[in-house]
């Protein structure tokens, strides 16, 4: 009887162990409220995710956080707790992501946040971020916009972190280059249903450009109301706006439109010597052929570079440490950090100790809505 | 400003607050009817324009399944009713057939006529045949059974329900948000302004149903029903009236306001699954300005929160909102003031 008893402590033992060696990936997404634009294709590559990375099997953990920062720290408490998790990726949303990364940083877990999230310096120690950060993306815009002759931009953003963000970011980088100046700033929310108050105000400043910061579908209605009111210069919009969403709503309002956008949604059309080109095909290949022709988009790229990462960083944290442990968080963590210049589909990441943010300037690219579809300018 | 950007800014405020001056007044007349505080109004404005969005890229939109799911559901609850009432089976079956009859014929309509991409306006009224009968629907499943608790627990079950349709309308149109061709795509200018014909489309819907209304209530049996429900659920009673038939209908004319709602601004603005949360709380905002009682006052506050909105938006845009929602406290302050206290529960 001890025997047996003995035995099946033996077993429950080795059986924990073999459990404990999967690396474990806890991924709060908003798959439901206003940011589920973003969630459910990020979701839907992390699907075709491989099952084992470094000979090492994945376990991911996919929790629905509703866009709500309460839901994702809760989702993080229990990726801490419960699931012991190696790595917690997310939030898609901004706020989400903020309010996640206090619970990644007291477990020393790192945190790959999926939305260009800003935290106080010092407070990032733990997280990386994959999107490109708006500062990266208004340096390429602020580059074509000083080539075209831009002066003088109007700006109509969200009333949000994003909104807020960009309008920063841009205002800092557009001193730095000598870029176009911000002659009027106005507001406008997902939600509304008419920015003609807004678009009049711009209209009237008349700016050589506009600046329209929204994210997909909702980019559409502020765009159409500018040229209703006349406006007759050049629109700029996000890269939160690159997808076939703007064009489906927008129609021919849209047209002529400069959108930003990483590289990884149009590598038919990069240059051979642009350095994402292959892992941006790559990244369509897979993407539209479990998906449909035309489903490719920006946020299931984030999902793609986050395996980029992973696979450049596990093998050396694996012999470092075993999945599960503290020591193992703390290698992924210092690995990341060390890892120098990776190609991602979505440009080319180099992370250092000071730079969470990651992307060099070489990732942001400007498109030219021409026909309803995209052409690289 | 001058007067023409305060004459662009007026013509935007009113047109808004039309589609508002709908809400607030189908707000208002579910409340005076069964005590609801309807919230998934906007709901109805969301389901209407996605609705008509799907049928546009010849899909069969979800409201059609949603309507056929709670359509069975609603008179297996009558049946089983009707059984336990010791009614006879036939009785029982005849009555279970007639009430699924609409909604299963809306269905087959709907499913033959999506991938045939009919003219626009046949899509409008299906779209209208799709949604109305839901807010009947709704009224059976969430509140009947509760028609006579407070109305804070009533209001409970609004909540509920506007968080179960808005996950629905997720699910049924995705993420993403549409923007539904105009129904008369031509403009008009006088002097500075641009009329778009759909705004005169908007101007006419909404002034002849509130005319359509003012003559259901006055002219008709059932509009004076509704009056005498809403003056005294128990006197309507004793005089014969069904306060259930009351509030399911309505419930009816609360969707179809909503329904007409979408289908007015779909063409103006980009419609998400949940933009309509926002637009009925603006609807709202506009009742209470009539104390939730009152037609002309709601439609008029309607009116002042489209202007207040529309020259918020210009002045500062970054405060809209607050805005237009803090109205509401000097409205309340006012109407507490005028009346003195009430409580609810006298």
């Amino acid at each position: 009887m001890k025997a047996i008893k003995t035995l099946v402590a033996v077993a429950v033992t080795l059986l924990a162990t073999a459990a404990q060696a999967d690396i474990t990936i806890g991924i709060s997404l908003p798959l439901t409220g206003p940011a589920s634009g973003l969630g459910i294709p990020m979701n839907n590559y992390i699907k075709l995710w491989p099952t084992e990375i470094a000979g090492e099997k994945l376990k991911v953990i996919v929790l629905d956080d509703a866009t709500d920062p309460t839901k994702g720290v809760s989702n993080a408490k229990k990726f801490v707790t419960e699931d012991k998790v190696d790595i917690i990726m997310g939030s898609a949303a901004t706020p989400v992501a903020i309010a996640m990364a206090d619970t990644a940083a007291e477990s020393g877990t790192p945190q790959f946040m999926f939305s260009p999230a800003v935290l106080p310096t010092g407070k990032d120690h733990w997280a990386f971020r994959l999107p490109q950060g708006t500062a990266v993306m208004a340096h390429a815009m602020i580059e074509h916009m000083k080539k075209n002759g831009v002066k003088t931009v109007g700006f109509l953003g969200y009333t949000d972190a994003y909104g807020e963000s960009w309008l920063t970011d841009f205002k800092a980088q557009s001193q730095q280059l000598g870029g176009p100046q911000v002659v009027a700033v106005e507001r406008f929310a997902r939600a509304d249903t008419s920015v003609t108050g807004q678009a009049l105000k711009l209209v009237a400043a008349n700016p050589d450009a506009m600046l329209i910061v929204a994210s997909g579908s909702g980019a559409a209605m502020p765009h159409k109301g500018v040229v209703e009111r006349g406006y007759k210069g050049k629109i700029y919009q996000t890269h939160a706006a690159a997808s076939r969403d703007l064009v489906r709503v927008g129609g021919k309002d849209v047209e002529g439109a400069f959108v930003t956008s990483g590289p990884a949604v149009i590598p038919e059309q990069l240059p051979a010597s642009h350095p994402s080109k292959a892992l941006a095909a790559d990244f369509v290949a897979k993407y539209e052929k479990a998906y449909g022709a035309g489903s490719r988009n920006q946020f299931g790229g984030h999902a793609y570079d986050a395996i980029v990462v992973l696979e450049k960083v596990l093998p050396g944290a694996l012999k470092k440490a075993k999945p599960g442990t503290k020591e193992f968080r703390a290698a992924i963590r210092d690995g990341v950090e060390t890892m120098g210049r990776t190609v991602v589909s979505h440009g080319v990441l180099n992370y250092t100790k000071d730079n969470h943010w990651g992307f060099t300037t070489e990732t942001g690219v400007i498109l030219k809505v021409v026909n309803g579809d995209w052409k690289v300018e | 400003m001058d007067f023409t950007i305060a004459s662009i800014l007026t013509l935007d405020g009113v047109t808004n607050g039309a589609i508002y001056a709908l809400l607030a007044l189908a707000t208002v007349l579910v409340f005076a009817v069964t005590r609801v505080i309807f919230i998934p109004q906007g709901e109805f404005v969301a389901y209407g324009a996605l609705t008509l969005a799907l049928l546009q890229l010849g899909q069969v939109p979800g409201t059609v399944w949603l309507l056929l799911v709670m359509a069975v559901v609603a008179s297996v609850l009558d049946a089983v009713a009707g059984l336990r009432r010791g009614l006879p089976a036939a009785a029982v079956a005849t009555g279970a057939l007639k009430s699924l009859a609409f909604p299963v014929a809306v269905c087959a309509v709907a499913w033959w006529a999506a991938p045939r991409q009919l003219p626009l306006l046949f899509q409008s009224l299906l779209t209208l045949a799709i949604v109305t009968p839901l807010g009947p629907l709704v009224y059976r499943l969430a509140y009947e059974k509760l028609a006579d608790a407070t109305v804070l627990v009533l209001l409970i079950v609004s909540v509920g329900t506007h968080f179960a349709l808005t996950g629905l309308g997720l699910v049924f149109f995705g993420a993403e948000g549409f923007r539904n061709p105009s129904f008369w795509d031509s403009r008009f200018t006088a002097g500075p302004l641009t009329l778009t014909g759909q705004t005169l489309i908007i101007f006419m819907v909404s002034i002849a149903l509130i005319v359509a209304l003012y003559l259901f209530f006055e002219r008709t049996l059932r509009g004076k029903a509704l009056r005498a429900t809403a003056v005294n659920r128990l006197g309507a009673r004793l005089m014969g009236i069904s306060t259930s038939g009351a509030g399911q209908l309505s419930f009816g004319l609360a969707a179809f306001m909503g329904a007409l709602s979408g289908l007015l601004i779909g063409p103006t603005t980009t419609m998400f699954y949940d933009s309509g949360f926002l637009i009925g709380l603006k609807g709202f905002v506009a009742a209470i300005f009539g104390a939730l009682a009152s037609y002309p006052a709601a439609a008029l506050g309607a009116v002042f929160v489209g202007l207040i909105e529309s020259f918020g938006s210009f002045w500062a845009s970054a405060f809209k909102e607050v805005i237009v929602f803090t109205l509401i406290i000097p409205v309340l302050l006012w109407r507490s003031f005028q009346h003195g206290h009430h409580d609810e529960e006298e």
